[in-house]
């Protein structure tokens, strides 16, 4: 019965948005009048779950998941709901939980919704508010199978603490063929991705070249963010296209996000409108991102953005 | 090798965003639709492995005859033959059961499709369909080679990619990526021309439940006005972030 969550970690650490995901499940076990049960997949420590209000953590140890596997994630996940008799089963948004889900949706014969916002504004019939259309609408959409999978949309619920502490349960799912092995990985260790960024700083073609990216690189650094830019600056070849957000990029849905010579096409503003703050500093007063933006800075990037590290990092050195 | 292409018939990229019928339908009214940017990446990538590795090339779409300019548009571009389920696209789980009887009747080797699409973002079909017919899946797929029956792929990740090696059958999850924006094809007045002669089969729907329903939609808050610092008072800008939006 109890709600299951899947928390994920990255090298046997716990990551921030399993907080987020513990912190939904919790609100909806209490709607629905039951428990908070984690799943955690060779994860070392998983003690901080209880002050989200996790009751108990299944902690799978097995060196086949040793690096991320959407079936065989899916499969151990399976296999932990059906355990708990989990009819609501809590996903976050990051890349593997959204590549597993659809895998777990076949296994657990559920119907499974994506970009959750909010807790479900009614569990009979189990209803809950996701974004769609990119982020220019949102849709409420009604789970009528016994199972239910949400993914809940990074930064949208937020953290919530509770008292309390979670158990520790060891447990064995049994695992078959994977299907596809991982050969090697290529991901900038010392870099925070967008996906996990609080903060993102953005760069577009107001920026002249690939050349000028160092002080949207700085910024990011004394900000702790992640750096990305616009569709042009991607098919330019300025910049990888991992980087790339908007539509047919990545979405993003940080706490700030900082837009540097971004013009705010209606495609790019899609993509980030579900960040909380949005700032832009652009050199046209006329840049259809004004419209979209919290904050804004008319003026030439090339003088604002080196005047605003400096002030950033004398602002950081006082806190 | 025998690939389906499931093709999404979406609003252009462009298109304002409006709903009907008490907020619970999409107002295709002046709505110009595509083939989902995604999927069309995967469609260019699939024209790739006809014309090299000599592929057959089917396209699929699940949805009214008011799609059938969408398929055509794949046709046009170079798909051998498409087929169209004839049943409303409800939700992502039930058009990925019709979808996945296609891919069992068919007996195709390789199934691509966009890793979600632009309009209602569920981003669960490619996934489903491999579920549902047991192949394997790589999902967010920026690079395919295939050889034999064994294929090595590039997957996006949070923060960097993976290289990853799988065999078929196999479906993928695409994004631009897997070609360049630049390799997209527009259709010419010889595609054009020989598409209306290739096959467009339209075939029944299987039964299936319904496990999501769309109840309401709705439009995010009007945006207040934006809060205007001048370039030479940065200090205001950074006192705004840290005590009234408290993000830094």
């Amino acid at each position: 019965m109890s709600v299951l969550v899947y928390t994920e970690s990255e090298q046997g650490k716990l990551k921030k948005v399993a907080f987020e995901v513990a912190s939904y499940a919790k609100a909806v076990a209490d709607q629905l009048g039951t428990t908070v049960t984690a799943i955690a997949i060779n994860t070392n420590d998983t003690s901080a779950l209880g002050n989200y209000g996790v009751d108990k953590v299944l902690t799978v140890s097995n060196s086949e998941l040793d690096t991320f596997n959407a079936k065989g994630y899916a499969e151990a996940i399976q296999q932990a709901a059906e355990k708990e008799a989990s009819q609501v089963v809590v996903l976050s948004s990051s890349a593997n939980s959204k590549y597993l889900a659809p895998l777990l949706a076949v296994f657990l014969n559920a119907g499974y919704a994506s970009n959750v916002i909010a807790a479900p504004s009614s569990t009979a019939p189990f209803t809950v508010k996701r974004n769609a259309f990119t982020n220019k609408a949102f849709e409420n959409i009604a789970i009528s199978t016994d199972v239910k999978i949400v993914g809940v949309s990074s930064n949208a619920f937020g953290l919530v603490e509770a008292s309390g502490s979670a158990t520790e349960e060891a447990f064995t799912p049994s695992i078959t063929d994977l299907g596809v092995k991982v050969e090697s990985v290529d991901k900038a260790s010392d870099k925070v991705s967008i996906a996990d960024a609080d903060i993102v700083v953005s760069g577009g073609r107001g920026l002249k070249g690939p050349e000028n990216w160092g002080m949207i690189e700085e910024l990011a650094d004394v900000l702790g963010a992640a750096t990305a830019c616009s569709k042009p600056v991607s098919d330019l070849g300025w910049r990888p296209h991992g980087e790339h957000v908007g539509q047919t990029g990545k979405p993003v849905a940080s706490n700030l996000y900082i837009a540097i010579g971004i013009s705010g096409a209606i495609q790019h503003l899609a993509g980030v409108n579900a960040s909380k703050v949005k700032v832009v500093i652009n050199s046209d007063p006329e840049a259809p991102f004004f419209k979209a933006a919290d904050y804004g800075v008319v003026g030439d990037a090339f003088q604002v953005v080196p005047e605003l590290i400096e002030k950033l990092k004398a602002f950081k050195a006082q806190q | 090798m025998k690939i389906l292409v499931c093709i999404s018939h979406v609003p252009d990229t462009t298109s304002k965003i409006n709903f009907t019928d008490g907020d619970t339908k999409f107002d295709t009214n002046g709505v110009q639709f595509v083939i989902n940017p995604n999927d069309e990446f995967g469609l260019t990538r699939a024209m790739w492995f006809k014309e090299k590795q000599g592929a057959n090339v089917t396209v699929v779409n699940v949805g009214g005859a008011e799609t059938e300019p969408t398929l055509r548009k794949a046709l046009a571009i170079g798909a051998d033959a498409a087929i169209r389920v004839n049943a409303p696209a409800t939700d992502g789980f039930s058009v990925a059961k019709q979808l996945a009887n296609v891919v069992k009747e068919g007996g195709y080797d390789l199934v691509i499709a966009g890793r979600e699409s632009i309009d209602y973002n569920g981003g669960m079909v490619p996934g489903m369909i491999a579920g549902l017919t047991n192949a394997n899946f790589i999902n967010n797929c920026i690079k395919l080679d295939i050889e034999g029956t064994s294929a090595t792929a590039t997957r996006e990740i949070d923060g960097g990619k993976e290289t990853v090696s799988t065999s078929l059958p196999l479906v993928i999850g695409t994004q631009k990526g897997i070609v360049e924006e630049s390799d997209l094809r527009i259709p010419n007045m010889r595609g054009i021309m020989m598409a209306r002669q290739k096959p467009l089969t339209v075939v029944d729907p299987v039964d299936t439940n319904t496990e999501t329903t769309s109840v309401k939609f709705e439009k995010p808050a009007p945006k207040g006005a934006v809060k205007l610092v001048s370039a030479d008072n940065l200090d205001e800008l950074i006192d705004l972030l840290h005590n009234e939006a408290k993000v830094i």
